[in-house]
């Protein structure tokens, strides 16, 4: 605290650690050593587990080893099987990245460094179960095995786009694959969520919901009311933060303010809030299924700040340079989500820098395979498009005589 | 038949959609054990158990947040907000997702929610508890938008409501619940007992959605109205002896031009009446649309009669509510043009 010197006021406003020019500076940064934090009884009392809004849940050590009381929740086969969906991801996103780039869209978001968070996530839950993800979730997508043409016909916007062309890229919608549609405004989904689950309840149904929001959009209002209303009604919903680091070019102080972190949010409300390596397969994965197991059981909501770093710019529309230091992704103390995986995979025996390599070039060519699919049908300025007659329909159930004149006044 | 203000017949509504359908959900401020601040939902939770009717936390972007993710549940969420005034802070879960949602998944979820709101003046309920909100519903893509103005309406324009697979806002003139209001404040009040709109079926019926329905045939004039507007529109014709045509619009969007048309073809004259602000209010939509489809036909301009462009005062309640003197007064000017 500074004392009052003048007894005039000034206003407070938090700054990052460094800027572009600076040297890349996270010591403010308390990481746990792995396996250190004690892994509570899914009905233990939330106010008997508040310690766990301030530490990070850790699985792998600097060894690659899988240690403590969150380790074990998959087998080697699972976890091979999570490594090529974070490595599709990343090779996903190069790609879309490199297609926005060629013009072939208007705009893309990648995950970069944060694959492991909706990837992990996605295995925790079921078929039925619905996630309310953002635009940085993909991986729930490519997770859940949903065809990733379809992902870039929507990026794409061509005659395949299950979308119809109506949405901006990214901005996927999948019922059956337990995503709900993506809204470029921020947190409106987060409440959904609750609302969601809080059907699944009323109808004394056996499914979950997942909220998800970054560390900028917690800010938002509607993180609020669903925290208001999942702790009122013990809705069976994992509220996800993912705490980047960054809001576009804001960084995460001005969103948490003096507030230890984002996960001591939900202890207000009653949530028990836990907080965990972003970067760690095992320890997302660990923790989405503890809290799953938790709304399965009907003992409520769980509040889950996911610990990573927003490696890429925050669209192709943005320019990191401008406000952080360029180098700062590399001195991320949680490192790189998929070299971490790929590490305890070899060094459990069940993997090695060959075979890895191999995959590398495998899923390369799936993913180049799709997209010549993909572009088959058309990109946003060439080839295939949707119908000006499907830029009328589905406003409403029944299009009313109004959009029928004004479809009419368009000429189709 | 039986007879019910609009009070009852809303509660009615809910009462046999829900025990019409079991996806349906009732949810509000005070809308549980305590029945709604205007008794809408009175024994609805007694009834239906506390997982069908229940109270909410003070957060309307909660309300509406919460029943757009029910409804993409595959629930038929009708939700309350307490005061039309207070909906602002839902305003973007009603614009940007429940209007959208169909839209942009390209119906893979859909929104077949209702949102309930006590709206309009002539209560004295000052600039917080008299707005007229309809103009920023009805910009809104993706939203229909109903006001009843009496008993029957309200039970089956709220059933159509309920089962409408896309939201709806429904706007109930507070002024209406318990009985007919012709903008006479000086007069005792009536009561809906001896309205024949006052009879309402205690079984399920519904009223269409995009209908309107003509109140007072006339020759003279077409007066467009909605809600308390209504009766005033229909007092003051017969006050002035002006044979206005008035037409009961009942869903602002989507709209039932044709009606609108045929009446203004038929009487040259198109006057629109409502109580919200003048500025952007409904009634420039409703001018525009008469002025392109029936410009020759129309042997005056087409007056707008609205709330003042300032927000809605306490005391000067009867300067600002466009009651029989102002909109007699501009019948008179109007007949003369």
């Amino acid at each position: 605290m500074t004392d009052n010197i003048t007894g005039r006021l000034s206003l407070h406003v938090p700054e990052p650690e460094v800027r572009p020019g600076g040297k890349p500076d996270f010591s403010n940064v308390t990481i746990p050593e792995a396996g250190s934090v004690r892994r509570p009884e899914v009905d233990e009392d939330p106010e008997q587990m508040r310690d766990l809004a301030f530490s990070i849940i850790r699985v792998l050590n600097r060894q690659g080893e899988a240690v403590g009381p969150w380790a074990g929740s998959l087998t080697n086969d699972e976890l091979m099987e999570g490594l090529r969906h974070m490595m599709l991801l990343r090779v996903f996103d190069q790609r879309m990245l490199m297609a926005q780039r060629q013009g072939k869209t208007s705009f893309y978001m990648q995950h970069l460094g944060e694959e492991a968070v909706s990837c992990a996530f996605r295995k925790a839950l079921v078929q039925g179960d619905m996630n309310f993800p953002t635009y940085r979730q993909a991986g729930l997508l490519i997770a859940g095995g949903y065809p990733m043409v379809d992902m870039m016909n929507e990026i794409y916007s061509n005659d395949a786009d299950p979308l119809k062309g109506r949405q901006l890229p990214v901005l996927y919608s999948s019922k059956e694959y337990g995503f709900f549609t993506i809204s470029g405004n921020l947190a409106t989904q987060y409440i959904q969520a609750v609302g969601w689950a809080m059907a699944s309840a009323i109808k004394n149904d056996t499914k979950i919901a997942a909220g998800w929001i970054g560390d900028g959009a917690t800010a938002e209002s509607d993180f609020h009311a669903a925290l208001v209303f999942a702790s009122t009604y013990r809705a069976p919903v994992i509220l996800n933060v993912v705490n980047n680091q960054w809001a576009i070019s804001t960084f995460q102080g001005i969103a948490r303010g003096g507030s230890g972190t984002f996960a001591a949010r939900g202890l207000g409300f009653g949530l028990p809030s836990l907080r965990v390596d972003g970067n760690d397969y095992l320890a997302v994965h660990a923790v989405a299924k503890w809290a799953a197991e938790r709304a399965r059981r009907n003992i409520g909501p769980t509040l889950i700040e996911y610990v990573t770093y927003r490696v890429g710019a925050h669209s192709t529309s943005d320019d990191p340079s401008a406000y952080r230091p360029k180098e700062e992704s590399e001195a991320w103390p949680l490192g790189d989500p998929v070299i971490r995986l790929k590490n305890h995979l070899i060094q459990v025996g069940a993997w090695s820098e060959e075979r890895h390599v191999q995959m590398e070039a495998e899923i390369r060519d799936t993913v180049v395979a799709a997209q010549k699919e993909a572009e088959k049908h058309g990109t946003l300025h060439s080839g295939g498009r949707p119908s000006m007659r499907d830029m009328f329909e589905g406003v409403y159930a029944e299009m009313p005589p109004h959009l029928k004149r004004q479809r009419q006044q368009a000429g189709v | 038949m039986p007879r019910m203000t609009m009070i009852e017949a809303i509660r009615s509504a809910m009462d046999v959609s829900m025990e019409h359908d079991d996806d349906v959900v009732v949810f509000g401020e005070d809308v549980g054990y305590f029945g709604g601040v205007f008794r809408s939902t009175q024994g609805l939770q007694q009834k239906y158990g506390k997982t069908r009717c229940f109270d909410v936390p003070i957060n309307e972007s909660g309300i509406v947040g919460a029943a757009i993710g029910m409804a993409a549940y595959g629930l038929k969420p009708c939700v309350e907000i307490q005061f039309a005034d207070y909906m602002y802070p839902a305003y973007d879960q009603l614009t940007q997702e429940a209007a959208r949602l169909r839209y942009r998944s390209n119906g893979d979820f859909t929104c077949p929610v209702t949102i309930r709101m006590p709206t309009g003046g002539g209560i004295f309920g000052g600039q917080t508890h008299s707005q007229s909100p309809e103009a920023l519903f009805t910009h809104v893509c993706g939203l229909q938008v109903v006001v009843p103005s009496n008993p029957y309406d309200a039970k089956g324009l709220l059933i159509a409501s309920i089962e409408n697979p896309d939201p709806v806002i429904f706007l109930e003139p507070k002024r209406l619940y318990n009985g007919p209001f012709d903008g006479h404040h000086d007069k005792p009040v009536t009561s809906w007992a001896a309205h024949p709109l006052g009879e309402v079926p205690a079984e399920y019926f519904t009223v269409p959605l995009g209908k309107a329905v003509v109140r007072r045939p006339g020759s003279a004039v077409t007066v467009l109205a909605y809600g308390t507007m209504v009766h005033v529109a229909e007092a003051t014709a017969e006050e002035t002896g002006i044979d206005a045509e008035v037409i009961d619009l009942r869903t602002l969007l989507p709209l039932d031009l044709e009606t609108i048309v045929a009446s203004v073809k038929k009487t040259g004259r198109c006057m629109v009446v409502h109580e919200a602000t003048l500025t952007s209010g409904f009634g420039a939509e409703l001018a525009a649309l008469v002025q392109e489809h029936c410009f020759y036909h129309l042997e005056a301009p087409i007056v707008r009669v609205a709330g003042w462009d300032t927000p809605y005062p306490h005391a000067q309640e009867w300067d600002y509510f466009p009651g029989p003197a102002r909109v007699g007064r501009a019948l008179r000017e109007m007949m003369e043009a």
